[in-house]
Order: structure tokens, then C-alpha cells, then sequence
């Protein structure tokens, strides 16, 4: 539907090298990457308000990379919502569609199926300012939609809202998207992509270091980057010695874990998610091939969750809920148990 | 906007030894320019003001001065308007000292550039020529005045556009273009409308200029008698008592109609 080929632009000291990839009809593909990374300039190019130094965009079998903006049908939302302060919601929805020539009877109908669709018929005769960030944002999302795209464009829209905003944004895009619209979305936020994508592309250094589903590349990350990134913070830099007959090891630091992994043996990484380590107050006897003994040096508290950190020699940082800290009674400076199954880990060759 | 209030209040409440010494420099720089102008009002009593009123000449004088000024200041505001976009917003090769040359006006004697501009109209210049064939004389014309007064005002539309248009967003614009506006409508529809308050002031303020100018004017054309050269030649004909009625009865049809525009120019900005 829409692909994006062999794209390169440089800007300043920023560039994007050779990016490519293809979304497909009704697809809701987040680019993930941290601030910086050229995201926006990537959409920028998408939308045709930049011009690549190489490079096409095809959109539907044509190459639009010299199309004018107006003829591209591809829309795009800020993060910042970009609405017009000059002008009343009401003409910020209508201006997409007097763009067009559509007759004002017609824009008057489309407006109020927009506005109740989206959800802030209220608002309409409303300037920009009075309005909260969430609702200025489905205005912007409105708006962009009343141009029809075939592929909208979603540079960090959920980023600058609040926690209540955020979820119903959240909701509402994936409304919008199951309705069949194509969606392109960028965001630093790994738990935002998770949520909402059916692909993720991991941009990194100006290129696209991983495609995948969600699970692809959060259970397996290519990099250690991508690993990194996406909030993993059990990474060990180490040497991985696989005979090939049984379980491979993974040393690091004097410490040695049982890995299944069908690597050669050289030196790499091993990554493991907090979620697959486990506490215990005494050494139980249980299928998991790591048992470790250790101290707890931190423990960080989140709504659900919490995070605790167990000095085994090095640190391990493990997820588990609120409800089992308190059953283990769970403090700082305690000397705790942790073990986690020889294919929890994973090795990332370097 | 409540809490800056409050430190505002907190701030002038315990000035300290500098602040107060800053208040009294502004005082003065402030009586620096009031003095004169209430002197002068002082000095001139109500039948000067009404008799100078009533003076055809003065009359003829301040309607030409307004009427020149402005369709020079509207004239020229149709070229000076997208110029001053292209300066906020594009980057280009001697951009420098392009904004160089816009400033020009302001930094030469305002007689040198009434020689300068005497050159391109005058009746042996190829304008000047091109114009005695359809019979026409910039000289001693409205016309000629009008380009002597744009000339040098020009600079305070030209800076004051570009800062309105560059303190537009520029992601408003590409919210537009991607919404499917032309370039063309998107100058109209959204950075014209959202620069219009620095642009409304650089018109007035050109305007402004315009009206008060003398030195280029009376290269140009000594008569029809703009007012500034009116009262200057009634200053060196009658003395000072017979120029001050007139002088401020001009200053005050100017501040009158600044005042009104200033309140006109706010009072659109509020409801936008």
C-alpha cells in the first residue's frame, strides 16, 4: 500500500540512511526510536513537506516522491496538534474541506458526522487555546480525517497528553485504525507501540535496525540497542562458551548462567526481561537451571508492579507484582533467592 | 499571568538602590521628549490652534500629507508584504546583507536620499523620461512626494512584516499543505492572518514615518506643500509663533488617528 524505499536524507549533522520498508492496507505500523533519531523527518518525507536526497515513496503501485503535498492524500498529526489559533474548531475541521471546494452544506455534514464520531461536538464553536490537550488532539485527528488519507500520519500524538487523555487517544486510534485506515505512528514510547501496533520498525542511528510484530521484537531483540531501548535492564556483556552437546553458559563477571541458545561460543550479550526472574525467600527445588542467592539493593515501586534489584554479584533487576512483595515481605538489604529458566535469557552475538 | 502579577506588585514594592536609579534615567529620557511637545502646546493658545484650523493652505497641507503617506504605505505594502516572508522564512545566499539594504532608508541623510531618489525621476532620468511622454512630472507631483516618503519609511514595514511572519510556527504552515491548502492560500489563510498584528503595526508605523517626513520631500518637490514643509516654511517666513499652531495641529490630527488605529488594531487582535 504505502512503501517507502531506499530513502536517504542528510540535515545538518542528522541523517537518514537508506530507510525502507512497506505497510500494507489497514496496517497499524509504528516506528519506534528514541528522540533525535529523524522520526518526524522521515514522516516529513512520507507527507511530501520534505524532499529526500534519494530515494522513493510509492503509495498504492505510483512513486508520489515528486508529487505535490495536495495531491498525495497522506495526512499527518503533530504531536503539537499544529490546529490553527486564528480559527474557530469549527473552521479548523471545515479548512481541509475548502481546501476541496466541497460545498459548504456538504462540509457542514461531514463536520458534524466528525464531530460525533470523535466525540467533541461541544466544542465546535470553541478556539483552540480553551481546549484541553486531549480534546485539542482529536480535533487534530479529526481534522487530518476529514481529508480522507490513505495513510495517516502520527508524529508522537499521545506523547504530550495526560495519563487520562493518553488512554483514550489510545482507544480512539485504534478505532480509527480498525475502521481500515492505514496508520503510521511514531513514538519514543515502547509500551505506546506495544499497545497499538500490529508491525514495529526500531529506528536507531538514522537506520531501521529491526520490523517486526510486537512480540518479535520485544521477546527478540536484534540488538543489543533495540534490547536496551525497549526498557530491558537485565544486559550483561560476556562470553558465551556452547559445546553444542548440552546447556550452552553464559559468563560474565565470574558469574556463570545455564543459556539455551544454538550461538557459537564467542562474546555477546545476554538480555532476560525482569518478567521471567523469580523470588523466593528460601533456595526451592524447581525446574529453573539459575538459582542464585543474593541481597536486595533497590527496589523501585510502580501502580502494579515493582521492580527489585538483587546484587547476585551482579545485579539483576526482576518484575514481579505488588502482591507477592508483600507475601515474601520484600525490604531492602534482605537476602532473597532468585531464579529464572535456562530459556528465559537471551543472547544477542556481537 | 496572577502569580507575575504578584511578583511585579513584590518587585516594585522594595526597589532597590539600582532600580531606583534606573526610575529616574527613564524619567528623564522620558521629559526629554515630552517637554518640547507640551511646550509647545503651552505656547500656543486655542484661537492659534482654531485659526490655523481654518487656514486653507494648512488644511490643503495636512489632507495631502495623510492621503500620499498612506497610498504610498499601501502601494508599496503590496511588494514589501511577501518580501517580508520570503526574509523570515527562506535562507538564502546574501540574505544578510539583502536585510542590509532594507535598513539603508534609515541609516542616510534623509536629504541625500531626496538627491538619490531625484536622480531616478527627475525629468532627464529614462523614468522621468518614460513619464514626460504621457505628459506626467514625478516633481512638484503628489506622486513624487508619495515615493520620496515611501522610500524612506519602507524599513519599518519591511522589518515589522518579517517578525510578525517569523514568529508564525512554521508547523501551522505544514499543517496547512497537508491539509491540502496551495502555498498561496496557506500565506492568505494562515501566516498573513496570524503576522496581521505586526503587520498592521509595520503598516502604521510606516505610515507614521511617512508623515512626518521633510528632508527627502523637499528635494522632491517643494510645492504642493506637504505639511512638514509648510511649517517650515512658515517658520522661516513669519518666525516661530506663526509655525508652532500649525506644527501642533498636526501632531495632534497624528496621535488622534494613531490613537484610533492602535485601538482598532487591538480590539481585532482581542476578538481573534
Amino acid at each position: 500500500m504505502l512503501e517507502v524505499r531506499n530513502i536517504t536524507k542528510t540535515i545538518d549533522t542528522f541523517a537518514l540512511k537508506n530507510i525502507s520498508f512497506e505497510v500494507t492496507q489497514g496496517e497499524y505500523f509504528v516506528l519506534l526510536g528514541k528522540s533525535g533519531v529523524g522520526k518526524t523527518v522521515l514522516l516529513e518525507i512520507i507527507s511530501g513537506l520534505l524532499e529526500p536526497d534519494n530515494g522513493h515513496i510509492i503509495l498504492d503501485g505510483h512513486d508520489v516522491t515528486k508529487e505535490k503535498i495536495q495531491k498525495r492524500h497522506i495526512g499527518i498529526v503533530y504531536q503539537d496538534k499544529a490546529l490553527f489559533p486564528h480559527l474557530s474548531v469549527q473552521e479548523n475541521l471545515s479548512y481541509p474541506l475548502r481546501c476541496r471546494r466541497v460545498s459548504r452544506k456538504e462540509i457542514y455534514t461531514r463536520i458534524e458526522q466528525l464531530a460525533e464520531d470523535i466525540g467533541f461536538m461541544p466544542l465546535l464553536k470553541r478556539k483552540p487555546e480553551t481546549l484541553s490537550s486531549g480534546e485539542a488532539q482529536r480535533v487534530a485527528l479529526a481534522r487530518t480525517l476529514a481529508t480522507e488519507p490513505k495513510c495517516l500520519l502520527l508524529d508522537e500524538p499521545i506523547s504530550s497528553l495526560d495519563i487520562q487523555a493518553k488512554s483514550e487517544i489510545r482507544a480512539l486510534l485504534r478505532r480509527i485504525n480498525r475502521s481500515g485506515q492505514t496508520m503510521i505512528h511514531v513514538t519514543h514510547d515502547y509500551e505506546e507501540a506495544i499497545s497499538l501496533a500490529t508491525r514495529i520498525a526500531v529506528m536507531e542511528d538514522g537506520k531501521i535496525s529491526q520490523v517486526g510484530s510486537p512480540y518479535e521484537v520485544f521477546q527478540h531483540p536484534k540488538s543489543e540497542f533495540v534490547a536496551k531501548f525497549i526498557g530491558i535492564k537485565n544486559i550483561f556483556k560476556g562470553e558465551l562458551r556452547n559445546s553444542g552437546n548440552e546447556l550452552a553458559e553464559f559468563v560474565t563477571e565470574g558469574k556463570r548462567f545455564f543459556i539455551l541458545s544454538d550461538k557459537e561460543s564467542g562474546t555477546g550479550s545476554m538480555v532476560l526481561r525482569g518478567e521471567d526472574i523469580t523470588i523466593s525467600n528460601t533456595n526451592l527445588q524447581t525446574s529453573a537451571r539459575n538459582t542464585f542467592k543474593g541481597i536486595i539493593t533497590d527496589i523501585e515501586m510502580d501502580r502494579l508492579s515493582s521492580e527489585v534489584t538483587v546484587d547476585i554479584g551482579i545485579e539483576m533487576s526482576a518484575l514481579i507484582t505488588r502482591d507477592s512483595m508483600k507475601k515474601l515481605c520484600l525490604r531492602l538489604g534482605k537476602e532473597v533467592w532468585i531464579n529464572f529458566k535456562a530459556t528465559a535469557p537471551r543472547y544477542i552475538e556481537e | 499571568m496572577q502569580l507575575n502579577n504578584k511578583n511585579h506588585i513584590l518587585e516594585l514594592k522594595k526597589p532597590d538602590i539600582r532600580e531606583l536609579f534606573f526610575i529616574a534615567m527613564g524619567g528623564l529620557v522620558l521629559l526629554f521628549i515630552i517637554a518640547p511637545l507640551a511646550g509647545m502646546f503651552i505656547n500656543s493658545s486655542l484661537g492659534g490652534l482654531l485659526d490655523a484650523a481654518k487656514d486653507d493652505a494648512v488644511q490643503k497641507s495636512i489632507w495631502l500629507t495623510l492621503w500620499v503617506s498612506m497610498a504610498g504605505t499601501l502601494i508599496l505594502a503590496i511588494f514589501a508584504i511577501p518580501f517580508s516572508y520570503l526574509l523570515a522564512r527562506k535562507n538564502f545566499p546574501l540574505k544578510r546583507l539583502i536585510t542590509g539594504i532594507v535598513d539603508l532608508p534609515i541609516v542616510i541623510p534623509h536629504t541625500a536620499a531626496g538627491i538619490a531618489i531625484l536622480g531616478v525621476i527627475s525629468r532627464n532620468s529614462v523614468i522621468g523620461k518614460l513619464a514626460k511622454e504621457i505628459d506626467f512630472s514625478f516633481v512638484g507631483n503628489p506622486a513624487g512626494i508619495m515615493v520620496a516618503m515611501a522610500f524612506v519609511s519602507l524599513p519599518f514595514l519591511i522589518n515589522g512584516a518579517r517578525e510578525g511572519f517569523a514568529s508564525v510556527p512554521e508547523r501551522l504552515e505544514k499543517a496547512a499543505l497537508t491539509l491540502g491548502a496551495t502555498p498561496i492560500r496557506v500565506f492568505f489563510t494562515i501566516s498573513l492572518p496570524l503576522a496581521w498584528r505586526s503587520v498592521l503595526s509595520g503598516l502604521i508605523m510606516m505610515w507614521a514615518r511617512g508623515l512626518s517626513e521633510f528632508g527627502a520631500v523637499i528635494v522632491i518637490a517643494y510645492h504642493p506643500m506637504v505639511t512638514p514643509v509648510l511649517i517650515f516654511e512658515r517658520f522661516s517666513s513669519f518666525g516661530l509663533k506663526y509655525a508652532r499652531p500649525v506644527a501642533a495641529l498636526f501632531i495632534i490630527v497624528c496621535l488622534v488617528i494613531f490613537i484610533i488605529l492602535r485601538l482598532l488594531a487591538e480590539n481585532k487582535n482581542a476578538r481573534s
